[in-house]
């Protein structure tokens, strides 16, 4: 028996350019807030921008970006719509307010459904705020997505940098490629994990200082843009944009 | 129109095995549905006849549904799915991201969501018979 969604995954991401999964090793490290204001940074830039959310037992983008009422058009498949400029795509059009208690199997089974039915269509970058760690969706998004590239946020703690660094070995023992390391929520700077994250040959991407007004913008897309967060998430953004001609 | 993307899958599956196997002309393609899914038998034929290749143009498609079986891991109750109760917005959910199941059902002995689709969940290419080449 052959499964066919697997066949047609590929096909679905052929009109993407560059797929960055945005990935932490703990949760509570800020990379739905990373991963959707960086889709919003990039589309600001100029760019055809996907954002995809992938963490389906704990969805958040979409109360970041105020999103209400909208929904996937039906079209030999699915066709995402369109939040802030962004191609949107949530298990949130689907489980609504609904709690989605899904074991691991589901999850994967529920990522490649996704993954096959969602029609992107031509993007330069599809943005993925992934569940954090290294289980089913990780392993899953590496094995369906051949071209993905990882963005991993970390927080100054030994505590979670702990954690990405095991994200960032496995990533390199399976080569696949790290766009770089993010350290977020710093209040008091550092250089530590920037010099271990240089150490290790990965791009350190840049210290996001910890920004009280981002609670206060949530839902608001104009006043999250006007943060010094996202102007912070901005600067990694044209960083980035760089690595695509 | 979400039986459009299965029935892409199932054509490519299928060619890819018939290549692999060098098959000169596909005959029958046997897909198994799970009823979880709540494929509309219909527009799932029209759509793999739209997208018929010639290495197939004259297979026979032969659908066969599999009742979707539920188990729940707490106390063990194993029931058979039933959309006839959900309204048309679960049923919805369900038939996109079939394990949207657990956001919405229940076992109905104890209540949890914490259940398997023992079978019956999604749509699978089963077999597909062929001419070989030169055969």
């Amino acid at each position: 028996m052959a499964d066919p969604r697997l066949e047609v995954i590929g096909r679905r991401l052929a009109g993407v350019k560059k797929i960055i999964a945005v990935s932490s090793g703990k949760g509570g490290v800020g990379k739905s807030m990373i991963a959707t204001t960086l889709a919003l940074a990039l589309s600001r830039r100029g760019y055809r921008v996907g954002l995809l959310d992938l963490d389906f037992t704990s969805p958040a983008t979409h109360v970041i970006l105020g999103v209400e009422g909208l929904q996937p058009e039906e079209e030999k498949g699915i066709i995402p719509p369109v939040a802030h400029g962004l191609r949107y795509m949530s298990i949130v059009f689907y489980a609504v307010d609904e709690p989605a208690p899904l074991r691991g199997a589901a999850v994967s089974e529920a990522i490649i459904e996704l993954m096959a039915i969602t029609r992107w269509g031509e993007l330069d970058y599809l943005v993925i705020d992934m569940p954090p760690g290294i289980g089913d969706a990780t392993l899953d998004m590496i094995r369906l997505t051949p071209g993905i590239s990882f963005l991993a946020v970390t927080t100054p703690s030994r505590v979670a940098f702990e954690t990405v660094r095991k994200l960032l070995r496995l990533l390199r023992e399976l080569e696949v490629p790290v766009v770089g390391v993010v350290e977020n929520m710093v209040m008091n700077p550092s250089s530590r994990v920037r010099s271990q994250v240089e150490g290790i040959g990965i791009p350190y991407l840049g210290a996001i200082v910890f920004d009280p007004e981002v609670e206060e913008a949530l839902g608001d897309v104009e006043r999250l843009m006007g943060t010094r967060f996202a102007e912070a998430v901005g600067r990694i953004a044209s960083e980035l944009s760089q690595q695509i001609p | 129109m979400h039986e459009w993307a299965l029935a892409e899958g199932v054509v490519s599956t299928a060619t890819r095995i018939a290549e692999e196997q060098e098959l000169k002309e596909i005959t029958e393609i046997t897909v198994r549905i799970g009823e979880l899914q709540q494929i509309d038998r219909e527009i799932l034929e029209f759509a793999l006849d739209q997208q018929r290749t010639p290495l197939m143009r004259n297979a026979k498609f032969t659908l066969e549904s599999i009742p979707a079986k539920l188990r729940c891991r707490v106390c063990g109750e194993e029931w058979r799915f039933s959309p006839d109760d959900l309204g048309e917005e679960i049923s919805e959910a369900i038939h996109f991201v079939p394990e949207m199941a657990h956001v919405y059902l229940k076992c109905p002995r104890c209540g949890s969501p914490d259940f398997e689709v023992v079978e019956g969940r999604g749509v699978w290419l089963a077999s597909i018979k062929g001419v070989k080449d030169g055969g």
